[in-house]
């Protein structure tokens, strides 16, 4: 009678799963699934929008590969926009976030403060900002021309361009920081106290506490950093437009610019896949590394 | 001694944080002098230009005359209504739908779910493209506002989820004996208790669609139809570009953001921590 009953509730709560996930079910169907089929589909064919797609084999896949100096110059670009932007932010946040997770007076202040400009984070109104600050006869220059130094077009530069654009990102540093703020809350204090009481001091406790209880948030921050960085768009497309010669050519923009630009939406397509696998390639790849430097509880405290 | 080397450390935390927010705020505050600007006078580093130019806000908000901000402030307020009460409404069903019932594959599901999170937006965006063009829906808002009603997305969902996993399943069982169904436990009880996270969520949506740039320049081409973020790009393609309006209207256009930020302030960083990010 009990597993009766018990049987049909389960049927109950499974046509009631469905119902109140479907929402998302057919989003997914509708937004990704099918996208992702066509997508592949585009891939192997040539297709302007305006006549039918015809097929062209792996000819965009190798013309990526092995002609296209363009995909190679924006490729390392991003690479090169990736390397240096993540860790950077990644560095700054967790020291702001330790410096924030206190209790004293005006510490929402601060949080706010230093949240600020994330707020407003890929907006065109902060690519406008920060276009005309770095521009030639923008602010930043001026006040290097009071300790004498000659400032140069930094985003007009092909030197200091990419530069340009790590930096604003670095700036936007906040909401990497509020999930390391999320992960210090969490830290058991009890920790801590043990810890004073066999004598370890505060770097001590900071390599051996903090860090490898952080370590599943750092990851967390690592992969979507990363995932994040590879589709920085809009400041690329606003501050520089890729220029100059090429600098800023983030992989986004050349993709943006392939597909609704020149509507070569089959090229793009192919474009749209390699960036997929490297992103796949390097996020499995921090899964391994993850597994030498990533700290979780259950394991029983096999921090390495 | 410990409570003086204790007020040290706290004043030393004081100015260290005060200098950093200052440095963090720089910008800004120079962006707002900068709009009082001529663009002669733009490149000087004094903050505070010697006459305000006024003008540069109301000459800016007419822009080109044939439409003024006041349009496109409101284009982009509409769409933005509709998109949070999507993503407020469907990421509270579907994330009670996998946080709180058993069903066949909801493991499965759960991580499709999660993977999608990882799936760069480049991938979908071609083919996302041609299915809208293929129904005649480019150059409207439905491209933009209808992903929002579809869950909201899957961070948001993920969000909530953890959120539900908090709530006593106590309250669940009551309700149960009441008679409630699981449609009515969710409405009465779930959802209602889940309103500091749904402000989250309404937060996030509401400043992440104002600022998603890609999906507005690549879905709406006429004028009539610009978001905010869009006539802000006209501005830049000017050949001769009036800085100082142009910066007074991009400082406005960070303002809903700002002020929906201050709005819920508390909810939104403690709606992160307390949702719990554990690995």
């Amino acid at each position: 009678m009990t597993a009766l009953r018990k049987k049909k509730h389960t049927g109950e709560t499974n046509v009631a799963g469905y119902v109140f996930i479907s929402p998302w079910l057919i989003g997914l169907l509708l937004l990704t699934v099918w996208p992702i089929a066509q997508s592949i589909y585009l891939s192997f064919t040539d297709y302007s929008l305006l006549e039918d797609p015809k097929w062209v084999g792996g000819a965009n896949y190798s013309n990526i590969l092995f002609n296209d100096s363009v995909f190679r110059k924006s490729l390392s670009v991003t690479f090169a926009f990736v390397l240096f932007s993540v860790p950077l932010k990644l560095f700054f946040s967790l020291m702001v976030a330790l410096l924030l997770n206190k209790n004293m007076r005006g510490i929402h202040l601060y949080r706010t403060a230093i949240y600020f400009p994330s707020l407003i984070g890929g907006s065109i109104a902060v690519s406008v900002l920060w276009r005309n600050m770095f521009g030639l006869d923008g602010y930043i220059n001026q006040v290097l021309a009071w300790f004498g130094i000659q400032g140069i077009g930094w985003i007009t530069n092909p030197h200091t361009a990419l530069g340009t654009l790590i930096l604003l990102g670095t700036w936007q540093f906040g909401s990497t920081m509020v999930i390391f703020l999320a992960g210090l809350k969490q830290i058991p204090q009890d920790l801590y106290e043990s810890s004073a009481v066999d004598g370890a001091g505060r770097a001590r406790q900071f390599f051996h506490i903090t860090l490898p209880m952080l370590s599943p948030v750092m990851f967390f921050n690592l992969v979507l950093g990363i995932i994040g960085s590879f589709q920085m768009f809009t400041s690329a497309f606003i501050i520089t437009k890729g220029g100059p010669i090429n600098s800023t050519y983030m992989y986004a923009l050349f993709l943006f610019e392939q597909a609704f630009k020149h509507y070569h939406m089959g090229y793009a397509s192919a474009l749209a896949w390699i960036l997929l696998v490297i992103i796949a390639a390097l996020t499995g790849l921090n899964f391994l590394a993850s597994r030498y430097w990533v700290f979780y509880e259950s394991d029983g405290g096999k921090a390495k | 001694m410990n409570t003086s080397r204790r007020t040290f450390a706290g004043t030393a935390n004081h100015i260290v944080l005060t200098v950093l927010s200052l440095l963090m705020l720089y910008p800004v505050f120079w962006w707002v002098g900068a709009s009082l600007k001529t663009t002669a006078e733009m490149s000087l580093p004094a903050i505070w230009p010697k006459t305000p130019i006024w003008s540069n806000y109301s000459k800016g908000w007419s822009f080109t005359g044939e439409y003024t901000f006041t349009h496109f402030f409101g284009n982009t307020l509409l769409m933005e209504c509709w998109n949070v009460l999507g993503a407020v409404i469907t990421s509270a069903i579907v994330a009670y739908g996998f946080g709180r019932l058993r069903f066949k594959l909801r493991g499965f599901w759960f991580s499709i779910l999660l993977l999608t999170m990882m799936l760069p937006g480049q991938v979908t965006v071609v083919p996302q493209y041609i299915l809208y063009n293929n129904f005649g829906l480019v150059d409207s808002y439905i491209p933009l506002v209808l992903p929002h009603f579809f869950g909201g997305g899957a961070f948001f969902i993920f969000l909530l989820v953890q959120f539900i996993r908090g709530i006593p399943r106590e309250l669940d069982e009551a309700a149960k004996i009441d008679g409630s169904s699981v449609y009515g436990i969710f409405a009465r009880i779930v959802f209602p208790l889940l309103k500091p996270s749904l402000v989250t969520v309404a937060i996030f949506t509401f400043i992440w669609s104002w600022d998603d740039f890609f999906g507005q320049v690549l879905y709406l081409s006429s004028v009539s139809k610009y978001t905010v973020g869009l006539a802000l790009r006209m501005f830049v393609d000017q050949f001769e570009i009036q800085w100082g309006q142009l910066l007074a209207m991009s400082l406005l256009s960070i303002v809903p953001s700002v002020v929906v930020f201050f709005l819920a302030q508390k909810h939104f960083v403690e709606g992160i921590a307390t949702t719990g990010l554990k690995g």
